[in-house]
């Protein structure tokens, strides 16, 4: 009996020894999300060719080759990564038939590890949302309970990891992508140190503070995804040396003696109070492991969800800018267009949410307005910079609640974007200081999962695993009820 | 009173690769569309990579224009819509948060005038739109992008400038630089355009854009300046505004687009981190950047004894003043400088010349020599140079097949001598009264050898034989 709840680590030892047929295995896959990619909806496209793929794996251990250290294993790649000859729509009309023609690093490096890319996992459009709602394709649902949201963005990667359509996913965060739906549907969702991961062929939303991050069924397969896919790239200048860290080594090590600052303005008002308690829980957990809790406060906290907004509309409203649909895109012919009239009639096919944020983006940086907006929110990004950077000479890690709310139901908030908004209050920190951060699953309140998050200081992406880890070994979760 | 200012923009064409990606800079040579890549033709996912020796050759144009250089330099998102624009927006630099552009305010000298430079970005170049069909309904737009991502330096000048001819002035000079520096070949087709801003009076400024050579600068801006000034004569307001530059109709036309009210939302680029260009880089760049005009010019002159006109016309040119570093020794270097520049400078006076011509260094050497030493005369050694642009013989097989060896045999050289005197009993005369007029007996004596006699020795001979 094939089991798809198997981990990462335990899938790659299973299959390598042989214990495990990579074809019978992706068949079993297939055959899953078959039967519940009706209520979930955590795919935009399938590979049609991974059941060859892995026909072709099978054989190339039998004939005792060298097999890669992610063999034969299902991995769901969030939409808005470039896999070569394959549909990236980044779950936008604009997008409808780009078949991108090259491979992003991430991608290159796991097809070395001879992984199988099972699918590419829906998300909200261009990767703005929380909810996946945004998707231009329908809203993912949640596996916990399919009248909820996943969260999001990257709400495809973390429906489909924790309803085993696939064994683990990669996601981009650029504020709280990863780890929202982590949160929202139980699994493990982690944002690296910025530079960590190469960006190199992921659709650029607000380039300047979202990685990639790998959502895993467990901490240590977080750390195992990472060992094969961080580092230095030549394609990524703003990627940084990590010495080839091996994030699995020691993993195990605990948090005997190590400081944890509890973040008390991200536990202030409208956090919902089984997320309070969850939080309480596992500080003392924490405690109960060795570690020396205290709170903290980071004042320009309640300024970092309207900075986020500010730099993030800002930079997408010039990376979207490429989308005209003149070289690639949806079907619009020119014919009898003048160019701007052109493209400002191509760009209606954004949705509304990307559509308002291209607005705003158009606005804050503008002359007459940068000084009140963006260059403020630059200001702000500085300071709370420098607030983390404080808080981390006396603490190890930091602690909150990675969102501050429980899931809500489909539709309970999409029509109001402020509301929304005030969910990124826990997540955006990590990414507009560039620090790393991860959200661990944590429990199950009423049918509904919350997650724990951990930030550390930049580089101690490694301290910040083995945290995870401990954390993680404190909690028995039910399974998903799918 | 009339201001101009520059803004140049030179590809700098002698680097291997466009400015963010592997592709070619020099994109001259490829089929539309052949020479990008997911980079340059700004496919969703990709992003850029900075090209470390661009930087290196922009910071050595700001060092050679004695601007200042920042200690770190930082790369910006200029934002528009034009179908060039594989992104929809340019990456490009500001000062605007700071010194952050590769080279900040400096000078260049145009004889005694001073012309300020405001700073120097590095960025890159758009794409190519190419409009074809003759009437507007007809007309199809195609798009190449081989050029999107050329490394781009944009100098831009105070508005320093009072006439067109300065203009011309100043282009040449730092067309003269550039190549010097060997980071531009300016006459390729494109590598350098400019836009200018002219006022006349203290009156309002106006941009000319699209101007497509240098040749052409100097004409739009004399253009609009006997526009501006007829305009003012009659009392009639120069608008602040945009015009283009008419490349058929040789005029300038005002711009229907709202070009100049462009928000262009800059704001940091986050792909490219901050480039550190610490002392030890500048250092680096320093010594390895090519001697200046300048420093050539008077080491020719107060080594070689070269004159100064002929120092400046041979420093100034990259291409001569190699051949003449290669050519010259200590002895020979005035001789070789001469030949550059009275004979060779006219014989190779287009590129298709330079490139087709079979002269060495080593030719020029010799020939220099043979000059020095009275194996061939000043005259005759333009028929030599001549051939040997062609063919690419030696020195000595050129002298001795066109039977350009010198007279100097005296007893053949006195033959014709005594016969020039036989013949020109007036001349000889006059030579007694007023040495100097035996110039023009010597010229009789050359014409009669074809040039081959030998100068001195038929000076000397005339004397002897007249008796002075
Ligand atoms: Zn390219």
């Amino acid at each position: 009996m094939t089991n798809l709840k198997i981990s990462a680590l335990e899938f790659v030892e299973e299959a390598k020894n042989g214990n495990i047929s990579v074809e019978d295995f992706i068949g079993k896959t297939l055959e899953r999300i078959d039967s519940v990619e009706d209520k979930l909806h955590a795919f935009l496209s399938i590979n049609d060719k991974a059941l060859d793929q892995a026909r072709e794996l099978d054989k190339k251990i039998k004939s005792g080759e060298d097999v890669g250290s992610c063999f034969g294993m299902p991995i769901s790649i969030k939409d808005n990564m470039c896999i070569k000859n394959s549909k990236t729509t980044c779950a936008s009309k604009m997008l409808e038939n780009f078949i991108a023609p090259y491979d992003a690093t991430v991608i290159s490096k796991l097809k070395k590890q001879d992984a199988i890319f099972i699918g590419k996992a829906n998300m909200d459009e261009f990767a703005m949302g929380l909810t996946t709602e945004f998707s231009a394709y329908g809203p993912s649902k949640n596996p916990w309970n399919t009248e909820y949201v996943p969260g999001g963005s990257s709400g495809g990667s973390a429906v489909s990891v924790s309803s085993f359509e696939c064994v683990a996913s990669l996601g981009s965060d650029t504020g709280g992508s990863v780890r929202n739906p982590a949160s929202f549907c139980s699994t493990v969702g982690y944002k690296p140190t910025y530079g960590l991961i190469s960006r190199y062929g992921i659709i650029s939303y607000a380039n300047s503070i979202e990685q990639v991050g790998p959502l895993t069924r467990t901490v240590k397969d977080t750390a195992f995804m990472l060992n094969l896919i961080a580092g230095i790239d030549p394609n990524d200048n703003t990627t940084v040396n990590n010495n080839n860290e091996d994030y699995l080594a020691n993993i195990d090590s605990g948090i005997e003696g190590k400081r944890i600052g509890i973040i008390t303005d991200m536990m202030g008002d409208g956090i919902d109070p089984e997320v309070l308690t969850a939080t309480k829980e596992a500080i003392s957990k924490l405690e109960g492991l060795g570690a020396i809790c205290e709170e903290i406060s980071l004042e320009m906290v309640k300024y970092s969800v309207a900075a986020y907004y500010t730099i993030t509309a800002t930079e997408a409203g010039s990376n979207l800018a490429r989308y005209d649909n003149l070289r690639y895109g949806y079907d619009f012919p020119v014919e009898g267009y003048e160019f701007n009239s052109y493209i400002s009639k191509a760009r209606r096919n954004f949705g509304p949410e990307v559509t308002r944020r291209m607005i705003i983006g158009g606005f804050v940086p503008s002359a007459g307005h940068a000084g009140k907006y963006f260059l403020k929110a630059m200001k702000v990004k500085t300071k709370l910079t420098k607030e983390i950077n404080e808080a981390f000479k006396k603490f190890d890690l930091l602690i909150a609640p990675t969102v501050p709310v429980l899931p809500f139901k489909i539709g309970e908030k999409i029509d109001d974007p402020v509301s929304l908004f005030l969910i990124d209050i826990n997540t955006v920190t990590a990414n507009l200081t560039g620090k790393p951060a991860i959200s661990i699953p944590f429990k199950i309140v009423n049918g509904l999962p919350i997650g724990i998050q951990l930030l550390a200081n930049s580089m101690n992406d490694k301290l910040l695993l083995q945290a995870a880890h401990a954390l993680e070994q404190t909690v028995t979760l039910p399974e998903v009820p799918i | 009173m009339t201001k101009i200012g520059l803004e140049i923009h030179c590809q700098l064409t002698n680097l291997q690769s466009k400015l963010f990606c592997s592709c070619k800079a020099n994109y001259r040579e490829f089929a539309p569309n052949e020479n990008i890549c997911p980079v340059c033709a700004g496919i969703p996912g990709s992003l850029p990579r900075l090209n470390q020796e661009a930087v290196k050759k922009a910071t050595m144009i700001a060092m050679a224009l004695n601007c200042s250089t920042p200690e770190k330099i930082a790369f910006f998102r200029k934002n528009y819509f034009y179908p060039d624009l594989p992104k929809n927006f340019q990456i490009t630099q500001l000062n605007i948060y700071g010194d952050t552009s590769v080279g900040g305010t400096g000078t260049i000298s145009i004889g005694d005038k001073k012309i300020r430079i405001t700073r120097i970005q590095l960025e890159e170049d758009p794409g190519r739109i190419i409009y074809e069909g003759s009437s507007s309904k007809n007309q199809i737009t195609l798009v190449d992008y081989n050029r999107a991502g050329t490394p781009l330096v944009e100098i831009v000048t105070e508005p320093d400038f009072e006439t067109p001819r300065e203009v011309r002035d100043f282009l040449n000079i730092l067309s003269d630089l550039l190549k010097n520096l060997g980071v531009a070949d300016p006459s390729l087709e494109g590598a350098m355009r400019a836009d200018a801003n002219v006022s006349v009076h203290g009156g309002n400024k106006v941009e000319i854009k699209n101007i497509g050579s240098f040749h052409d600068l100097e004409k739009a801006s004399h253009f609009e300046i006997t526009r501006q000034e007829s305009l003012h004569d009659r009392d009639i307001p120069i608008a602040q505004e945009t015009r283009h530059w008419d490349d058929r109709r040789k005029i300038t036309v005002s711009s229907r687009s709202k070009e100049e009210d462009l928000d262009y939302r800059y704001f940091l680029e986050g792909d490219i981190p901050w480039v550190k260009i610490n002392p030890e880089i500048r250092d680096e760049l320093k010594l390895k950047m090519p001697e200046s005009i300048n420093s050539k010019k008077e080491r020719y002159i107060s080594k070689y004894k070269i004159s100064a006109q002929v120092a400046d016309v041979l420093s100034s040119d990259k291409f001569y003043s190699d051949l003449f570093e290669a050519a010259h020794t200590e002895s020979n270097a005035k001789e070789v400088a001469n030949i550059i520049t009275t004979e060779l400078m006219g014989l190779e006076d287009t590129r298709e010349k330079r490139e087709t011509s079979k002269l060495t260094a080593v030719h020029l050497k010799e020939l220099a020599d043979a000059i020095q030493t009275g194996t061939v005369s000043r005259n005759s050694s333009k028929n030599a140079l001549h051939a040997i642009l062609k063919t690419g013989k030696s020195v000595s097989a050129v002298i001795s097949e066109l039977d350009l060896g010198n007279v100097s045999d005296e007893t053949e050289l006195l033959k014709i001598v005594e016969k020039i005197i036989a013949d020109e009993p007036q001349a000889v005369e006059q030579a007694k009264s007023n040495i100097q007029t035996i110039n023009y007996l010597v010229g009789k004596v050359m014409q009669a050898t074809k040039g081959k006699a030998d100068p001195t020795l038929t000076l000397n001979l005339l004397k002897k034989q007249i008796g002075i």
